[in-house]
């Protein structure tokens, strides 16, 4: 084997490609490898039925870090979200809530249902950007070792702990409750009407096997609103293209940087001599050799699958091991004859330009929680709805459109009524059936638009973008598994206990959703590691 | 009372928040929508309708009308085939700029441009006895940019007498039953075309456009909107990035073609009304400033704000009003005139004057902002205008583009 390259990137998601694309601007000469025959991982974009294109799992964009658009040159490859103008949570019985980008218009409309909430909601906004304003550096640091007796760890914890010491104490009274509580304890304290509650607490349960009543909901609630779109925290936008419009920018990002993509190669092995990474061995047997590897992909996959585990210290296995995917999401996606109806808003077809909630309620919520909890798909389920050919013509032809529908909840390991495991293939159908009959709930005669329809189920979800148990995370976004514990504490700072093997997927910090935040802070390590080495 | 214009009452039902700005006394919508952003984006993703009936509109006709023109005109006029279009500008006898805009050939004998002030005494007076006749034809027409990459798409829907219209190129079509005029020129920097209807079947073309554009995201797009697109298109707004010569006070308010980045314009080997002066000033290097483009570096705007313990301001970020340009060593050096935070390239942008020594692209510069009340500086680079010049403004509109594929890499 002789070294063609400097560092080979295992998944072509878009973490690995953010990390090659910055490993390429430093210089170094840079492999991604990827299974698939495109990239993109959870954010790609299908064109399933002709002229319609799908946004097969992930949908809508925030958590990018905004350095990465500017370290990168982003925009210079096309890079272009179209925002949200307001999201829409949709009521019984013709009620709903629109809320956009206009201070009093908001005020205003959540008035109709609750004058003190309306008037709430000022310092509820108010709040949730200071924390996010006081959190965010926390997102765009290397977390500490907080195991460490090193010095230099010592003294990152001290400082870490200065900062957070130092931030105003009702914010320092809230990140008590965000690390450990529910999203309902902060909602509680300021609002009654259940419409704009559960519009809120919708961030709280993404992707996570929680319901808006559950310890550890807070947290979730806080990282889906912590994104921006042009500097507004908690705003999201659409890539023009879907996610897969974005995954394609950045392809296009690493490329012009000098990294190379290759698809439709699946690694089987990271190749080990002597505790240290030498390269990698492909399905079919062919072997790269790079002084660097860095994994993609998810924890599990990283220590479990790709490497000997035996090489591994013991704590790190078991942190590993233990480390909770669950996945409880799925997607039930639609080509349409044309927009559906909603009550109360005939003839305001804009309002499908934003996020549109079904869940109108915390009780809502929990039903269908509680129907998690039993090992069911729920039987009414929490809808996140999108029809992104509202905003970007180019997603379906005139006239129609697609619907991204993100379903919570779907259990990875799904029961039947005896207790015994089902099988999610069998039961795809079904999925899709209660999916729609919901829709057809809320937006009566939607089942006449309905042409196409995909659903993805967590074991789809598993198969198709690697990601273990379906958890659209890499991991669940809960306290024990996050910032210094990311995926394992001490092993949180990108590095592994192999020599030049990294890891840089969504179960590194900051972690899931379309972010960047772990290929860019692993390139960080990766570089200076080099450095060092180099002297 | 403020005029309203022929697609008023159509706009109006548009105007989600109400709020109406008079420009040369119209009403005219400085947003449709509570934020301007997706205005925005209509124009640089699906399809934006600005009203520019508010135009002050003449047709220059009659056997001396070209010759007249290029007399008037920077650029010579009488050279441009018919069904083609020059942006231009046209100065005092002292070389200021007193306006600018698009002359179109209409005919053969027969010219239309619109502008930002009123012209039918300045051009009467310019062109006695010379078989020109200029005709004020504002109230007889309503205008409309139709501006994005699926104007065409739009326009596809209701004639197929487009496809070989290339960039400043003007016809007169059918669009239903609606005789236009119609030229692709716009100021937003992006595909787009500008439709010239008579006033009686305004509404009617109105309704036509909007609804052949449902598939393909047509808003209506107010002034702050246009004013992003311009800003980012490096595209100059009288009153904001310069004044008129005939209403200006002192020379220091006046500026010449050079000044203003218009050089391209001028040839002086050609005889029109500030010919005299402006070869003197290229002559003498009297040239005080060139207008230049600026971009503020990301890292340094974030660092400012986060340093005072504020969020960047980013989105809705628009000033088109003076803003101090210093040199690196903190000296004055000149000033914007415009500053918006582009949505689409993810930075601020602004339009600047600065003295020669600073015009070069790559020269470094401070841009004074005003975070919390007291001023302060952060880093800008010189850069060459447009900040965004899109493939498909230029090129031809070819077959509706399918949305490029997506399953393969
Ligand atoms: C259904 C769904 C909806 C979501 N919605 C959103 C959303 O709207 N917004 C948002 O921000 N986030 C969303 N997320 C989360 C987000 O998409 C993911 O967290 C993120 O895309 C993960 O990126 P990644 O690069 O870390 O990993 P992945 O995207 O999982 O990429 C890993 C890559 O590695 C490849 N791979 C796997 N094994 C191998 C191997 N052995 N050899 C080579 N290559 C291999 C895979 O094919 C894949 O391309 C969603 C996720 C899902 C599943």
């Amino acid at each position: 084997m002789t070294d063609q390259y400097d560092a080979i990137v295992v998944g072509g998601g878009h973490n690995g490609l953010v990390n090659a694309a910055y490993l390429a601007k430093a210089g170094l000469r840079t492999l991604v490898l990827e299974r698939r025959s495109l990239v993109g991982g959870a954010a790609i974009t299908e064109e399933l039925v002709p002229g319609f294109q799908f946004t097969t799992f992930s949908y809508a964009l925030s958590l990018i870090r905004p350095d990465i658009v500017h370290d990168l040159a982003l925009t210079d490859h096309g890079m272009k979200v179209l925002p949200l103008p307001h999201t829409l949570q949709v009521g019984r019985d013709g009620d709903y809530l629109v809320l956009g980008s206009d201070t009093y218009e908001n005020f205003h409309e959540i008035a109709r249902h609750s004058i003190e909430d309306a008037e709430a909601y000022l310092d509820f906004t108010h709040m949730t950007e200071r924390l996010c304003h006081a959190m965010k550096p926390l997102m765009d640091m290397v977390p500490p070792n907080s195991v460490s007796d090193h010095p230099d760890d010592l003294a990152a914890m001290a400082r870490l702990q200065e900062y957070l010491a130092g931030l105003d104490e009702d914010l320092q009274e809230l990140l008590e409750v965000i690390w450990t509580g529910s999203v309902t304890e902060i909602l509680d304290r300021y609002f009654e009407n259940e419409l704009l509650k559960s519009l809120l607490a919708s961030s709280s349960i993404i992707g996570s096997k929680v319901g808006p009543r559950s310890p550890g909901s807070a947290l979730v609630w806080l990282y889906h609103i912590i994104g921006e779109y042009d500097g507004t925290f908690g705003e999201w936008g659409f890539h023009k293209g879907g996610n897969g419009g974005f995954s394609r920018v950045l392809a296009r990002a690493a490329e012009s940087w000098g990294a190379t993509i290759r698809t439709s190669a699946p690694v089987t092995e990271v190749i080990v001599n002597d505790g240290a990474a030498v390269g990698v061995r492909l399905e079919g047997g062919e072997e790269l050799a790079a002084p660097i590897v860095v994994s993609a992909l998810d924890p599990r996959r990283t220590f479990t699958e790709l490497v000997d585990p035996s090489f591994l210290p013991d704590d790190l296995t078991a942190a590993i091991t233990s480390m909770k995917f669950q996945g409880t999401a799925a997607k039930v996606n639609f080509a349409l004859d044309g927009l559906p109806p909603i009550p109360g808003l005939e003839g305001r077809p804009e309002v499908f330009e934003g996020f549109t909630n079904i869940g109108p309620s915390i009780d809502y919520l929990e039903t269908a929680f509680a129907d998690c909890e039993a090992g069911r798909f729920s039987r009414r389920p929490f809808l996140d709805v999108c029809v992104q050919s509202t905003l970007d013509p180019d997603m379906a032809p005139p006239g129609k459109h697609v619907m991204s529908c993100f379903v919570m909840y779907a259990p990875y390991h799904l029961k039947l009524a005896d207790g015994t495991e089902a099988d999610w293939d069998a039961e795809r159908e079904q999925l899709g059936d209660t999916v729609q009959e919901t829709l057809e709930e809320f937006f009566p005669g939607f089942g006449k638009l309905v042409i196409h329809r995909e659903i993805v189920t967590p074991l789809d979800i598993e198969r198709t973008v690697g990601l273990t148990e379906g958890n659209i995370f890499a991991g669940e976004l809960f306290a024990p598994q996050m910032f210094f514990n990311r995926p394992a504490p001490g092993w949180n700072q990108y590095r592994t206990p192999i020599e030049g093997y990294y890891q840089c997927g969504s179960g590194t910090h900051p972690g899931g959703c379309v972010i960047g935040g772990p290929g860019k802070l692993a390139a960080g390590q990766i570089v200076a590691d080099r450095q060092m080495a180099v002297g | 009372m403020p005029k309203r214009t022929p697609f008023f009452e159509r706009l109006a039902p548009y105007n989600e928040p109400q709020v109406w700005d008079h420009w040369v006394g119209y009403l005219s919508a400085p947003r449709y929508q509570y934020s301007a952003i997706t205005e925005y984006y209509a124009i640089r993703d699906g399809a934006g309708v600005f009203d520019t009936s508010p135009l002050f509109k003449y047709r220059i006709s009659g056997s001396g009308a070209g010759k007249f023109l290029d007399q008037m005109m920077v650029r010579s006029m009488s050279t441009m085939p018919v069904g083609k279009g020059r942006y231009t500008c046209w100065c005092n006898s002292e070389g200021f700029v007193v306006e600018d805009g698009v002359v179109l050939r209409v005919a053969h004998d027969e010219y239309l441009i619109a502008t930002a002030q009123p012209n039918l005494r300045y051009l009467r007076r310019l062109s006695p006895g010379r078989n020109v006749s200029v005709e004020d034809v504002s109230e007889s027409y309503g205008m409309l940019a139709l501006q994005g990459p699926h104007s065409i798409s739009v326009l596809r829907e209701l004639t197929s007498d487009l496809e070989d219209l290339g960039y400043f190129g003007v016809t007169n079509v059918v669009l239903g039953d609606i005789p236009v005029t119609i030229s692709r020129t716009g100021f937003t920097g992006d595909l787009g075309y500008e439709i010239w209807v008579e006033h009686a079947t305004a509404e009617a073309l109105f309704d036509l456009l909007f609804s052949a554009g449902m598939g393909y995201n047509i808003k209506p797009v107010g002034e702050v909107a246009l004013s992003m697109a311009r800003i980012e298109a490096g595209l100059l707004l009288i009153d904001v990035d310069f004044q008129s010569a005939r209403f200006a006070w002192v020379d220091a308010q006046r500026e010449t073609p050079v000044e203003l980045g218009w050089g391209w314009m001028v040839d002086l080997d050609r005889d029109f009304i500030g010919r005299d002066a402006i070869a003197a000033e290229d002559a003498g290097g009297t040239t005080r400033w060139q207008t230049v483009g600026l971009t503020v570096d990301w890292h340094d705007y974030e660092r400012l704000h986060e340093g005072l313990g504020l969020v960047a301001p980013k989105e809705g970020v628009l000033t088109q009003d003076t803003m101090s340009v210093y040199r690196r060593d903190g000296t004055y050096a000149g000033y914007a005139t415009s500053f918006v935070f582009s949505s689409l390239l993810k930075r601020h942008i602004a339009i600047a004057k600065l003295p020669l020594d600073l015009t070069a692209a790559g020269s470094q510069v401070e841009l004074e902002l005003v975070p919390i009340h007291r001023p302060e500086n952060v880093s800008a680079t010189v850069v060459d205008m447009p900040f965004y010049a899109p493939a498909h403004k230029l090129g031809p509109v070819g077959r509706p583009s399918t949305a490029p594929a997506m399953t393969e890499q």
